[in-house]
């Protein structure tokens, strides 16, 4: 019993210090952690009706070789150039899966694992292959972390400091989210509930699909520098995957999946204060904890409500289907 | 053989015109040189054995589907401008029902056509979801989200959203599938009512039995036209053997008999009652 296998967990250290000794650090790292895990929750509840999350989780994955090309073609790190790559990767990502899909026998999930472990693998061969030029850990592509999110340079409007740029940028990014998301709501709701019938009201669906991949590729190269491409789709499945146990109307599920959010970056943030462990891998695991606890005690479809039903020791809230009148 | 009515709707285009009309999916033809002219205010069952191509055609019409050649055209015009003059009713099962909406948001999204960009449902397509909600009977379950529906329930929540496009050409796909006899009478009741009302309506259908008492035009279906036009002229044994070829059962049979039968001398007005 030489050594703890838990770090002592100090109360001071863990919940008083970050609010006041290092204040302005905990402040927007708990909300650069929030805007990526809100905004890829408010996409993500429209991916996950969508039953798009495989292809959420291959764009995030290709965006390795986005970025990695963006770099190399331009040999610097700007947002822009990254942005260009990672979008671009994106839509490569889908086209391909697409055309795998409608040109030969290969089953969507299939097509999705042959185009994402191939554009990853470009993606890994480039940065071992140009190590030496390439300034791109690719460590901190696939994990990320936000206590390395860079605080130090600030942006400022007319000379007014805001706060750091990346902070800034990712709400950016959150606002445009929030603002498509309202002006497009009705266009989102019935192109994921009914393509069809979408069509037929004179609501293109594939516009909107298209839409949605793009946004969803934006998003996710906003957040791999916080969260890395391997735990982004995390903070784009739980949000929405835990509101929507939940709840049974999209607006409250898109309200639920910000609280959640909001909860993975505060207790996340603290977890990883008290084992000295990485922000983005606890904020995931709260998620995890957070589902599974909605997943058992939900209230009329988890597991425990589930299982008195079962023996009729609680009789479901709703009244039972009525016989047709 | 035209009434003086049905002369008088020819003069304005007809609510929907098919023309020459081939799909394929990759390289097999679904539907194969489909002609059609469906005059205003009929009811036409589309009627044909599995696979025959009876939804394509729907969502041909709607252009949902690459056509191979041919046109379709919904009172005169291509299908995208005038859309707010075609209501859909698609497949039950083409839609998650655990989709987090309740019936009364099913039913608005009848609005979203007229709507346009950038607007919201106002309180006046409240209350129009409301009246169409109500003409179903399912306001009681208005708040009650649809998978809590039963299958009948959730079909009349189908043909609400579609009584709120407040079309002039209706698109059913297979309304009566899964549905109990209560809803099915609910159903054919406003299908009579919109009829009334001078709106055309096209009725994918499986079920031969009631096909002729529902309708009073058949299209009857098998990769190509087989039959087109009045029910009484095209419901006839020769033709019904010609759609269904050997694949006829005995439901089909009772049916075939009381094709026979009306082929004898009863009018489809008195079966229909």
């Amino acid at each position: 019993m030489s050594e703890r296998f838990f770090p002592e967990f100090n109360w001071h250290a863990v919940f008083v210090q970050p609010w006041t000794e290092y204040a302005n650090s905990t402040f927007w790292i708990v909300l650069m952690g929030f805007l990526v895990s809100g905004t890829c929750g408010l996409v993500g509840c429209f991916v996950i009706l969508r039953r798009m999350a495989l292809v959420g989780d291959a764009i995030s994955h290709s965006l390795l070789p986005g970025i990695t090309l963006a770099f190399l073609l331009t040999n610097s790190r700007a947002t822009l150039p990254m942005m260009i790559g990672a979008v671009a990767a994106g839509v490569v990502t889908v086209a391909l899966i697409e055309a795998i899909r409608y040109s030969s026998r290969i089953k969507p999930d299939a097509a999705i694992g042959i185009v994402f472990s191939s554009l990853f693998a470009v993606g890994v061969v480039l940065i071992s292959a140009f190590a030496d030029t390439v300034d791109l850990d690719a460590e901190c592509v696939l994990y990320g972390e936000l206590i390395f999110v860079n605080l130090a340079d600030i942006a400022t409007i007319g000379g007014v400091a805001i706060g750091p740029e990346p902070v800034v940028r990712m709400a950016v990014i959150a606002l445009i989210a929030v603002a498509l998301l309202l002006i497009f709501f009705k266009e989102m709701l019935v192109t994921s509930f009914d393509s069809g019938l979408a069509a037929s009201l004179g609501i293109n669906p594939t516009r909107y699909q298209y839409g949605l991949t793009l946004f969803l590729s934006i998003v996710i190269v906003s957040s791999f520098e916080s969260v890395g491409v391997v735990l982004v789709i995390a903070m784009i499945i739980f949000p929405g995957a835990t509101a929507l146990l939940l709840t049974d109307r999209l607006p409250s599920a898109l309200w639920l999946s910000t609280l959640f959010s909001a909860i993975y970056a505060l207790a996340g943030f603290h977890l990883a204060t008290w084992l000295n462990a990485s922000i983005a891998g606890a904020m995931t695991v709260v998620a995890g904890g957070v589902f599974a606890v909605v997943w058992a005690a939900a209230p009329n479809r988890g597991l425990i409500a589930h299982a008195l039903r079962k023996r009729g020791m609680n009789r479901p809230e709703l009244e039972p289907i009525a016989p047709d009148a | 053989m035209e009434t003086p009515n049905e002369m008088r709707a020819a003069k304005s285009p007809p609510p929907l015109e098919v023309h020459d009309l081939t799909v394929a999916y990759t390289k097999r033809p679904v539907l194969y040189g489909i002609d059609l002219e469906v005059p205003k205010g009929s009811i036409v069952g589309v009627v044909g054995p599995n696979g025959a191509g009876k939804s394509t055609l729907i969502k041909a019409i709607m252009g949902l589907l690459p056509v191979a050649s041919g046109w379709t055209k919904v009172f005169g015009q291509p299908f995208n401008q005038a859309v707010t003059r075609v209501g859909y009713v698609p497949q039950r099962e083409s839609v998650d029902w655990d989709f987090p909406v309740n019936a009364m948001d099913v039913v608005l999204m009848g609005r979203y056509g007229r709507l346009g960009p950038f607007k919201r449902p106002s309180k006046a397509d409240k209350e129009i979801a409301t009246a169409c909600l109500e003409k179903v009977k399912m306001l009681p379950y208005a708040n009650r989200q649809i998978s809590n529906l039963s299958g009948g329930q959730q079909q009349r929540v189908f043909l609400a959203r579609a009584l709120a496009q407040e079309s002039d050409l209706y698109l059913m796909d297979e309304p009566f599938v899964g549905v109990d006899a209560t809803t099915e009478a609910a159903i054919i009741e406003i299908l009579r009512e919109l009829q009334a009302q001078g709106k055309t309506l096209i009725v994918v259908h499986h079920d031969l039995t009631t096909a002729p008492e529902y309708f009073d035009r058949i299209l009857l279906l098998n990769m190509r036209v087989v039959a087109f036009g009045k029910t009484e002229d095209v419901f006839t044994f020769e033709n019904l053997q010609q759609a269904y070829g050997g694949r006829l059962s005995i439901l089909s049979e009772v049916a075939l008999e009381r094709a026979r039968k009306r082929a004898e001398g009863d009018t489809p007005e008195n079966v229909g009652q």
